[in-house]
């Protein structure tokens, strides 16, 4: 049986007037990456702030490791690691210091915190770096290094609060690959927050979507995009001219075409025979190099999500 | 919870030195009253220093100058370095991050008062040589040190409340200074309004400056004391968890 590290029902927060969040419910298994998405404001940082105790429900419940978010928050604090909408660090201090601090505060033994220290900084490539100040790091480095300190006491769960925010192309790719090898080394349940949806689509087992605090679709990706868009074929090619994209238009199979540049999209009701298509194409003038099957992105079904909740 | 306490007391401390404008600068803020104190004044005054009230003054002073500058930091500085949420979210309880960061400003200001009254001592036997040490009176010597702990516990204390409330350590800085001039002018004024306003405060006034050192010692001492606490309880009822993330 699937044990679930976190189940909410019906969590409500609100803030004066404002409902922050508004009945949401989900579960997350223990052992997944679990991507909760949204845009700004969408309520998923009160969410975390919840999950970890530091606000209390307005209505509803959560639980995390089987501990009520309410009534034993000092227990869910003792057992998660947090990489919040701030790197959290102390940026006067060097990064041992840093990860040697929150060693003690989690009770850690000298000699495994010391261990735990090279072991991590060198597993993200920052050991040879561990005296110095943090705050003369670059982003991407010390987003590491906080990535590094929320896993640090081993945590069953880590919740990270949109951990890539901000960051280069380069930093972003650097932060998203240890958190990976971090999650799949440490067998750790990751909550992640995130509005970066390839983030997601390369990370998470399982996501859910919100908007204005309400929960509009959950699933794993590869169901949210079978569910919200069909299939698709992809055309790249010369000459895709108003007549061709009619004909296709014109089609039962085809829901929709559109071409841009020397790309062809076509969204097709269902899985079909597309040799037909292609061939009406040709036969059209349209000169075909490429053609490839495949869904919408996860992007795609976020903003098809966004769109029509508005 | 003890063990609570001492981590937060090691990342202060390791921190204590390394704010604003780096260690140079904070340990030349911390040198100068001890070297006017301790040094220059005994210089000038060389016995009388040491049975005369300023080494009181001093036990007074040192903690409002050293607590004052640097307890302001403690919630504020983490409200501002965007450090205060990762530290909630931790598993340490309230009271070991409350009382852990008091215990520093605590310490710190206890230690260096007891610094400069030892230093003064030196500086005074060394340029004042009589032919045998000489201390400070018996009966004195516990109130400078008691007077010493206190006030720093006051400071501390006073610092840490308002620090939980401001969004800057410049605003606490403020906040505080402004917080602690109220009592030295009613010291002032006070005074003045009895010798004026009141038809026999010249006697009153009398009365109450030749009380015995003892009683005022004691007086103040309780005095101190119950701010103390008065302030530490403000302090941890003010401490919300989910107050603070929101702040």
């Amino acid at each position: 049986m699937t044990t679930m590290a976190i189940r909410t029902e019906n969590l409500t927060r609100d803030f004066a007037s404002v409902r922050a969040l508004d009945g949401l419910s989900i579960e997350v298994a223990s052992g997944e990456i679990f991507g909760f998405l949204g845009p700004n404001g969408a309520g998923k940082t009160t969410t975390i702030n919840l999950l970890l105790g530091l606000l209390e429900p307005t209505a509803g419940r959560a639980e995390v490791l089987g501990f009520d978010t309410r009534a034993q928050a000092d227990q869910v604090r003792e057992r998660v690691g947090a990489l919040l909408e701030h790197t959290g660090l102390y940026e006067q201090l060097s990064a041992e210091d840093n990860l040697e601090f929150y060693g003690r505060v989690w009770r850690m033994p000298r000699a495994e915190r010391e261990a735990r220290i090279q072991e991590l900084l060198t597993h993200i490539g920052l050991w040879d770096r561990r005296k110095e100040r943090v705050g003369k790091w670059s982003k991407g480095m010390k987003q590491k290094l906080a990535l590094t300190r929320a896993m640090f006491h081993r945590p069953r769960l880590v919740f990270l609060d949109e951990p890539t925010a901000g960051l280069d192309v380069m930093a972003a790719v650097a932060v998203r690959e240890d958190l990976a090898a971090l999650a799949a080394r440490e067998g750790v349940t990751v909550f992640l927050t995130t509005h970066n949806m390839a983030e997601a689509e390369k990370l998470c087992q399982e996501v859910a979507v919100i908007r204005k605090g309400q929960l509009v679709a959950t699933g794993s990706p590869d169901s949210l995009r079978a569910r919200m868009g069909g299939p698709r074929l992809e055309i790249v090619g010369r000459n895709f001219g108003e007549s061709a994209l009619a004909l296709l238009r014109a089609r039962p199979e085809v829901a929709a075409a559109e071409a841009h540049n020397a790309h062809l999209t076509i969204d097709l009701r269902q899985e079909t025979d597309t040799a037909p298509l292609v061939g009406m194409l040709v036969s059209a003038g349209v000169q075909v190099e490429e053609v490839r099957r495949g869904k919408a992105s996860l992007e795609e079904v976020f903003v098809t999500l966004m769109e029509e909740e508005k | 919870m003890t063990a609570d306490i001492l981590t937060v007391l090691w990342k202060e401390r390791k921190g204590l030195f390394r704010v604003q404008g780096g260690r140079s600068r904070a340990l030349l803020t911390m040198l100068l009253p001890v070297i006017m104190i301790a040094i220059i004044l005994p210089v000038q005054m060389g016995r009388d220093y040491l049975t005369g009230a300023w080494p009181l003054v001093a036990s007074l002073v040192i903690p409002v100058l050293l607590v004052g500058m640097t307890i302001p930091e403690s919630f504020a500085g983490e409200r501002e370095r965007n450090t205060l949420p990762t530290l909630l979210a931790s598993r340490l309880p309230d009271r070991a991050i409350l009382f852990g960061k008091w215990a520093l400003g605590v310490g710190y200001g206890f230690a260096m008062t007891l610094l400069v009254l030892l230093v003064s001592l030196i500086t005074v036997n060394i340029l004042h040589w009589e032919g045998q040490i000489m201390f400070y009176r018996a009966n004195m010597a516990w109130a400078h040190v008691c007077v010493g702990l206190l006030m720093s516990g006051l400071i501390a204390s006073l610092g840490v409340l308002v620090s939980l409330r401001s969004a800057t350590v410049q605003g606490a800085q403020q906040a505080l200074m402004s917080i602690i001039l109220v009592p030295l002018m009613l010291l002032q004024v006070v005074p003045m309004l009895l010798l004026s306003v009141i038809s026999n405060g010249r006697d009153l006034l009398r009365q109450l400056i030749s009380i015995n050192f003892t009683h005022f010692a004691l007086i103040t001492v309780g005095i101190l004391a119950a701010l103390n606490v008065g302030f530490l309880v403000a302090a941890m009822a003010r401490f919300k968890r989910a107050r603070l993330i929101l702040d």
